[in-house]
């Protein structure tokens, strides 16, 4: 055998499938100077192949009632496609030509280049997109992979060839590096033999000894703001580093952040919006990934009022790590985190993530069957630890895009000890 | 595919459709008000959407946020919104839980305005106008929604104005406006009760007249008047809006029949052959072969009453500028309307409509968003499980016919967004742009 993995997960509800391959190879994966090559060698999958043309393998799909999805995240990438019954072996055959022969040819990588670097443009137009991508910056130190856009900046992006989108490919995108799940109207032996037949003889071996890269953070409190004169809100993101998603607290942290910033009733968006009306929403979350993603606070308030919107924030911080949380908020975050688990997977595709999660995240087979147990079982005095243990207001990195006129003082009077200013980002007309 | 659809209607007219699904043990709870930014009056833009907040400040026996609270506390999801011409609110949650979703429905159309008070008022407001300051003003482009509803509807017609609303207008909303507008519309009789999922049917009748049959039936809602419009603008209308925006950005909007109408499916593939993913028309031809172009869709409003709205949307390539991208998108609905479809196309549509179609009943709370449109808008429940046979009919002839009709330059409403800084003329020469590099 070649080493590709099957799950096959029969959903007998509608006449609907969903094919998804994980294969582990991410943006973590990018070779120093080609970030984004991950995500574009994924997205130039679907553009040609030995036997057929990107517009070919386009209107094959689309011909079929669906759309051949892919892309790449942190830490693996996915195809996926979701298709009636009565087309899946039509659409898995062309499936499966992409996944084993794909041809990188050049003209549709530089097209889709071009496709990325103008959406460079529209994320820095966009303050919520220019905030997620300043904090990335200002968490992470320079040489950590985090630190860079996802898909890539400016300079990485212009650098990959198809000649490099063809050798990540063949390096990392190999059979025994891929998980094929297959979820939906389908039995489990007619799956096997789907996959087997058309994916048995694929040929490759992942690259061995590919170390994962430590993420270095800059553990110093500090806030940048990033001058958006004309801003008509001022976006906020606040945090630290995280843990890794296989950390063995997970299930506690789940819960501590539920309380903190999680859920539409957690302190954070009560304070801010529904006390103060400061915001129309106000969110923690644990970007989860193999290696420590952020722990971010979200906010977007008036520049006025940013400065008090942070302040109610960091107290809400030190307020989850000085006194246990109550019962009654224990009982509602974890009431309803073991009572949306079903809501969750409604969806042949929603349950092919999931499985693909088990697979990215190295989690035990019986991950979903503990889900609610994990949760039931967490404690107050958990929450409390946890949140002494993994909140740190001393390494707190603060971004704010907005109007340095309006904002820098108040902010300077809450105590950090520098507000560096970054220029507006210049756009791609303002060269004359 | 038909899904199993049951109706039934209270003494106090509240219209109920239900679909039983028990391969999961959850259950959606929909309930659609017929009444949306259309029915605001004048000088209260936003009213609506504002109101919708107000529902979730409790009532007489709930208190402000315990909505949410008990629904999540149930393990449930829930949230609502506003369009022009309906609100919803919905709940999805674990089957056992479906009394409280049902009796917070049913309490707060009974029992709302005991609970109303300026605080809570001066309170959502505040978040209301947040709301459009993240969404609307503080975003790219974040203004094309009212901006092109008021190119596409005349000033007097209802769907004209700005659905999230204007700051003026928020700051004049009292309690007495929501006083007025809750026992104008927030009555059994304007609205439809959709439960799907995991229940039993004799059960969940016995519950919803238990809980919503004591609520008396409305005194008679202001009739929304000066909707009907001519099949077409009559003219081409434009507006270009020089923006904090990185790229050029073209929206290309045409009056097309009305949602559910027969001539409506047509206008449906039309917009899908037009601009539904990667190898519709607009894609292909500006995207993928002559590379001027970042993005392009298309798309229908989807409006049941008056007249729809069928809008091509266009994002430019950075060397490509704003008046090459309107004629190169002018030239492409041209052709669009000499040649008409061709049957791969007409077929490809068709497909991937159908595929939407079937995957989306795969979600309770979008089985019972769907059917408590249809029974808002016609009525009857059971056009949902029509609507397969209806795209399946549409031929060529009829999305070249709706072409040749909807796709003129008497039809056309350009709104087109230029950055702040693009010179009027020339291309902006590649390789000379400024990086935007993040600096540490």
């Amino acid at each position: 055998m070649n080493g590709l993995r099957i799950i096959i997960a029969p959903v007998q509800k509608l006449p609907v499938v969903t094919v998804l391959a994980v294969i582990e190879a991410g943006a973590s994966n990018d070779p120093h100077g080609l970030e984004g090559l991950a995500y574009l060698t994924a997205e130039a999958l679907r553009e040609g192949t030995a036997g057929h043309t990107g517009l070919e393998i386009l209107e094959g799909f689309e011909k079929l009632g669906s759309s051949l999805e892919s892309g790449a995240d942190w830490d693996s990438t996915v195809v996926s496609m979701t298709l009636l019954k009565d087309q899946l072996r039509s659409g898995y055959a062309l499936f499966a030509e992409v996944l084993t022969s794909p041809s990188f040819p050049e003209h549709e990588v530089e097209r889709l280049k071009a496709e990325r670097l103008a959406e460079r443009l529209q994320i820095l137009a966009e303050p919520r997109g220019l905030a997620d991508e300043s904090f990335s910056k200002f968490l992470y130190s320079e040489d950590s992979r985090y630190s860079e856009p996802m898909n890539g900046n400016n300079e990485s992006i212009s650098r990959i060839t198809c000649q490099s989108a063809a050798d990540f490919f063949g390096s990392r995108c190999t059979p025994d590096a891929t998980t094929l799940i297959i979820v939906g109207d389908i039995g489990f032996h007619e799956g096997v033999e789907l996959i087997v037949a058309a994916l048995g003889s694929w040929q490759g071996k992942k690259l061995v000894g590919a170390m994962e890269t430590v993420q270095e953070t800059r553990p110093v409190r500090a806030m940048e703001v990033v001058s958006k004169a004309d801003a008509a809100q001022a976006e906020l993101r606040l945090g630290h580093k995280g843990v890794a998603r296989s950390h063995p607290d997970y299930f506690k942290l789940v819960v501590m952040n539920a309380v903190l910033g999680g859920l539409f009733s957690s302190r954070i968006n009560l304070n801010l919006r529904e006390k103060h009306g400061y915001t129309y929403g106000a969110s923690s979350y644990y970007d989860w990934r193999r290696q420590p993603g952020p722990f971010v606070i979200a906010t977007a308030v008036q520049n006025e009022v940013v400065a008090d919107a942070l302040r109610e924030t960091l107290a809400e911080i030190d307020g989850m790590r000085t006194v246990a949380i109550s019962a009654d908020e224990l009982s509602l975050a974890t009431s309803y985190l073991e009572g949306v688990f079903p809501i969750r997977y409604e969806t042949t595709s929603a349950i092919a993530s999931a499985l693909a999660n088990l697979v990215i995240f190295d989690l035990p087979d019986t991950f979903y069957d503990d889900y609610r147990e994990n949760i039931r079982n967490v404690s107050t005095a958990d929450v409390l630890t946890a949140a002494r243990a993994y909140v740190r207001p001393e390494e707190l990195r603060v971004v704010v895009v907005g109007d340095p006129a309006v904002v820098k003082v108040p902010l300077e009077n809450l105590g950090f000890s520098s507000v560096l200013v970054q220029p507006p980002y210049r756009s791609v007309n303002d060269n004359g | 595919m038909r899904i199993p659809i049951e109706t039934f209607r209270l003494d106090n007219g509240l219209f109920v459709t239900l679909s039983e699904d028990h391969t999961a043990p959850i259950v959606a709870v929909n309930l659609w008000y017929h009444v949306g930014s259309a029915n605001e009056k004048p000088g209260r833009t936003g009213f609506a959407h504002l109101f919708e907040h107000m529902l979730f400040q409790g009532s007489e026996h709930v208190g402000s946020n315990e909505h949410f609270e008990l629904i999540q506390r149930a393990g449930g999801t829930l949230n609502g919104s506003t369009w022009l011409e309906r609100t919803n609110y919905y709940e999805t949650v674990p089957s056992n839980q479906l009394g409280i979703a049902l009796w917070l429905e049913a309490d707060r159309m009974g029992a709302l305005l005991p609970a109303m008070t300026q605080e809570k008022l001066d309170n959502q407001r505040d978040v209301v106008k947040n709301e459009r300051r993240w969404s609307v003003d503080n975003q790219p482009y974040g203004t094309w929604f009212e901006r092109l509803s008021a190119l596409a509807f005349p000033e007097a017609h209802p769907f004209h104005h700005s659905l999230i609303g204007s700051m003026e207008d928020l700051s004049a909303a009292s309690l007495d406006d929501i006083k007025q507008f809750f026992r104008a519309f927030y009555t059994p009789d304007n609205a439809v009760l959709s439960i799907a999922g995991d229940f039993d049917s004799l059960d969940v009748r016995q519950r919803v007249e238990g809980y919503f049959g004591r609520i008396p039936r409305g005194e008679g809602k202001p009739l929304l008047t000066g909707m009907e419009l001519p099949p077409t603008f009559g003219r081409s209308t434009r507006l270009v809006v020089k923006d904090e925006v990185a790229l050029p950005r073209l929206f290309l909007a045409f009056r097309s029949p009305v949602f559910g109408s027969d001539d409506y499916y047509p206008a449906s593939i039309c917009s899908a052959i037009l601009g539904m993913r990667r190898g519709s028309r607009l894609h292909r031809s500006l995207v993928r072969e002559r590379q001027i172009a970042a993005d392009a869709s298309a798309f229908t409003f989807d409006l049941a009453k008056g007249g729809d709205v069928l809008v091509a949307d266009v994002t430019a390539r950075p060397e490509t500028t704003a008046e090459m991208l309107e004629e190169q998108v002018g030239r492409e609905i041209d052709a669009f309307m000499s040649t008409g479809p061709s049957q791969q196309e007409v077929d490809r549509a068709i497909a991937l409509i159908e595929t939407d179609m079937v995957t989306a009943m795969q979600s309770a709370s979008e089985r019972a968003d769907r059917l408590s449109m249809f029974a808002t808008f016609f009525g009857d429940p059971e056009i949902l499980n029509d609507q397969s046979e209806k795209y399946h009919a549409v031929t060529v002839d009829s999305v070249a016919r709706f072409a040749v009709a909807h796709l003129g330059p008497d039809n056309r409403a350009t709104l087109l967004f230029v950055p702040m800084n693009a010179k009027n003329t020339g291309n902006a020469p590649n390789g000379t742009t400024e990086s935007p590099a993040v600096a540490a």
